[in-house]
């Protein structure tokens, strides 16, 4: 989800490219683990598969100290509204991974219980598939959200630039 | 017509024997069944093991009697409340609450029924404390009103919601999938 | 059966034996934490009635409109950061929102409490923000394809979900599996255990502190996920026990692989013993701390290591065992006080005693059909449809529209790491079940969280909710 460009969208100055360097060498996660992908994500954080080397292994608890929103599991419609207050709570640059069938698309409980894909709710900037999508496969979709913020693929239209 | 051909005339035994049901295995179980005579019951065996339960049905009148009575002659355990839907059968709802003696190693499941229009049960609470989240989940997902609970509120939907969904009359609610032809018949 | 240790000391019997000096400094750090703690409780007045359920109102502790401090709460009335000391309630008690997003409930978990300084006087425990509707999405799968749908319900147990639908299936059909199916099931389903009392033991040391915890379990829990991955196709959610047995028969080299996880996870046991056992810390946060009698245990529908925790001697391997697991040789944890201490206990020893029946699975596996061959529940193999019409035939008709099973309602339950897991299932015949109701054992556990918290303080309040160790997936369902 591109914000405002300036100039041509993808050609990046050194300070844009530093502050763009800054924001994905140190982009701490919110904790939003529902529900089976959850276990999945704590394990993308454990020591097998270690996020800390990416510099996010401290999952922020409080949104207000967190870059990150990774959607992890299946969101009910009475967890949307606590979904939405959260991803609010977040200070600029955010940005929201929706990690899993179920945050992507509602997954298999296409009914009345779910949202049918947390985009519903927050703008997406990537959708990791799986039923859970394995430490591998999460950490493939980090790495890409990183890849994106390092091109100016991804920007925000507030903050410094 | 031949005497080959009709069936042998039943005796008087056969005919005692045909009308009065078996005893339950479990003494604690008969005598139960003795103090409640419009009670059924049936016995049935665990898949790949050599265990059986009992299943109990009773008029919603003797629901918290014999559950208590069960509570008193050692099913101290409470393992699960349930409620069902048969819809187009007439009572509609069956209701189940599922205990266990660990004493004698055996599980009960006692079941009434009670009619759409006037679909209460008493609540099992003052029986067992445990019945108190099943029966509110009875109520929320299904509509079952449990007279007498102390907080009978939805607990899995939001406050505001309206509707039981798993009652048979209530769409799943699934949005239409592109290319998924086959989810027609949902 | 039931020699139930009471657990409720009277003031004037302290049933606290003496301890001479000698034995006083021989005794292991824990021992004489436990020794100090029940002199504490001995001398102390009796537990509180047991009081039953929770009735302030429709999932909030009071009615909004007569809350006298729901702005303030909420953070709407002050503009500072101090609180406005007219708006405080006179009896310094307020009401805090503990979730439902928070790390340290195990998911989304909304706890209610009121508290009194950092004394907690009510916890209303709500939940439902993970409701996916899952039994009603039961009804419009067919019995091949339920599998899916109950492994992501208790999603760190997915084979004993998986297990109670295929024994309840198979319970209206009226089949029996083969014995390879039933050896592979035991030697998945205590696989399971393991790899979810390490993913609890680990969740309650980060809750109470000891984060390196964390990292240790998840790394044997990883030796278990590979083999989950080798055999079934994925780490979790693995749609392998079917009806009418397992999906594949294990793979080449399984042994090996199953000889390597014992030895790597037993090593990895011995090491959170040596972390934990003997820890001041943790043997501070945890004796002692959210306590349940057996008579709450019974009332509340609690089962599984909570209720041997607090001494009810009951599994249901032993006492109604399923799938052949009585052939094999394994002890029950019991624990004596029921507190938070006991229940790590009681889960680190099922690791070993799980590991114990896997190597005799591994000696004693039958060789055999990894499922029944009966061709109205199992798919023929993908050779014989080329050679006969039959198999093609029942191939379409179970894939397009399922087996078909008998009108009839039956409840099959097995020991899941969390208590009992249930299956109620009504039938009307035909391809889906009419109604399938999951008896979930975190349901219980949540239930019983006011009587475990009451009067304790906030941090024991984090400490013994971990130790209940609930799944919200089956929570909420």
């Amino acid at each position: 989800m591109a914000g405002v460009s300036e100039g041509p969208g993808f050609l990046m100055t050194t300070v844009n490219l530093g502050v763009a360097w800054a924001r994905t060498r140190s982009m701490w996660p919110a904790t939003f683990g529902l529900a089976c992908c959850a276990i999945e994500m704590m394990g993308t954080g454990a020591a097998h598969n270690d996020l800390a080397r990416f510099g996010m292994e401290v999952f922020r608890a409080s949104p207000r100290q967190a870059d990150l929103m990774i959607v992890a599991g299946r969101v009910s419609q009475k967890m949307a509204p606590v979904l939405r207050q959260v991803y609010d709570q977040m200070a600029e640059p955010k940005w929201v991974i929706a990690m899993g069938a179920c945050a992507s698309t509602g997954g298999m409980f296409n009914n009345y219980a779910l949202v049918q894909g947390v985009d519903e709710i927050v703008p997406v900037d990537i959708y990791v598939p799986g039923c859970p999508p394995g430490p591998q496969s999460l950490m493939h979709g980090i790495l890409t959200l990183h890849d994106k913020i390092m091109s100016g693929e991804i920007q925000r239209s507030t903050g410094l630039l | 017509m031949t005497d080959e051909t009709m069936p042998p005339e039943t005796t008087e035994e056969e005919l005692e024997a045909a009308v009065v049901p078996e005893r339950p295995d479990v003494a604690s179980i008969a005598d139960l069944l003795e103090s409640f005579p419009e009670a059924a019951f049936s016995v049935h065996e665990y898949a790949s093991s050599d265990v059986v339960y009992h299943m109990v049905s009773v008029p919603v009148a003797d629901w918290v009697a014999i559950t208590q009575a069960a509570f008193d002659a050692g099913f101290d355990t409470f393992v699960d409340l349930t409620a069902i839907d048969h819809f187009a059968e007439a009572p509609r709802f069956e209701v189940a609450v599922n205990i266990i003696s660990m004493t004698e190693v055996e599980r009960l499941i006692i079941t009434t029924r009670v009619p759409y229009d006037d679909p209460t049960v008493p609540t099992l609470t003052g029986v067992f404390a445990g019945a108190n989240f099943y029966e509110r989940e009875a109520y929320d997902l299904l509509g079952v009103v449990f007279v007498g609970h102390p907080d009978l509120t939805r607990i899995l939907l939001p406050d505001d919601w309206v509707g039981h969904p798993l009652r048979k009359d209530y769409d799943i609610g699934a949005i239409p999938v592109e290319f998924k032809a086959g989810s027609a018949d949902l | 059966m039931t020699d139930t240790p009471d657990t409720t000391a009277t003031p004037d019997t302290p049933d606290v034996p003496d301890t001479t000096v000698d034995e006083q400094a021989t005794m292991s750090v824990a021992d004489e934490r436990r020794r100090l703690h029940d002199i504490w409780v001995s001398g102390t007045e009796e537990r509180l009635p047991f009081a039953g359920a929770t009735n302030e109102g429709a999932q909030e502790l009071l009615p909004r409109d007569q809350d006298p401090a729901l702005d303030l709460q909420r953070g709407i009335a002050v503009e500072d950061d101090f609180i406005d000391p007219i708006e405080a309630i006179d009896e310094e008690r307020q009401i805090i929102n503990i979730g439902p997003q928070h790390p340290s409930t195990h998911g989304v978990l909304r706890l209610q409490v009121e508290l009194e300084g950092e004394t907690v006087r009510r916890v209303k425990p709500i939940i439902g923000y993970l409701h996916t509707g899952m039994e009603k999405t039961a009804e419009t799968l067919t019995y091949a394809q339920g599998s899916t749908n109950v492994t992501r319900m208790d999603y760190l147990s997915p084979f004993h979900n998986e297990l109670a639908f295929s024994l309840t299936v198979e319970q209206l059909l009226g089949i029996d599996v083969p014995p390879r199916a039933d050896a592979i099931r035991v030697l998945m389903t205590e696989l399971n255990r393991v790899a979810s009392h390490l993913l609890s033991s680990a969740t309650m040391g980060m809750d109470i502190g000891a984060l390196s915890m964390m990292i240790y379990g998840w790394r044997e829990r990883e030796v278990c996920l590979d083999f989950f991955e080798k055999t079934t196709g994925l780490r979790m959610n693995h749609n392998y026990i079917r009806p009418g047995g397992v999906a594949a028969d294990l793979p080449d080299g399984w042994e090996d692989d199953i000889v390597h996880l014992i030895k790597a996870v037993n090593d990895g046991v011995d090491e959170y013993e040596e972390l934990l056992n003997e820890n001041p810390i943790f043997l501070d946060r945890t004796i002692g701390v959210g306590v349940l009698t057996p008579e709450e245990c019974k009332q509340f529908g609690i089962s599984g290591p909570l209720a041997r925790a607090s001494g009810i001697d009951f599994d249901l391997r032993k006492v109604m065992p399923y799938c052949g697991i009585e052939k094999y040789e394994f002890d029950i944890p019991l624990g004596l006080h029921g507190d938070a201490n006991d229940r790590y206990h009681v889960r680190i020893e099922e690791i070993r005693e799980s590991l114990k029946i896997a190597g005799q699975v591994l000696e004693t596996i039958p060789s055999g059909d990894y499922r029944t061959p009966d061709p109205k529940v199992t798919p023929p193999p993908r050779k014989r449809i080329d050679e006969s019409m039959e198999a093609l035939i029942h191939h379409f008709k179970l894939f397009t529209s399922g087996i078909e099973v008998p009108p009839g309602t039956a409840y099959q339950s097995v020991e899941g790491p969390r208590g009992e897991i249930g299956c109620h299932m009504v039938s009307k015949g035909g391809t889906k079940p009419w109604r399938m109701h999951w008896r979930a054992p975190s349901f219980a556990a949540v239930q019983a969280l006011p009587t475990m918290m009451s009067d304790a303080l906030v941090a024991d309040l984090i400490a013994s909710l971990a130790s209940t160790d609930p799944v919200l997936g089956d929570v909420d369902r």
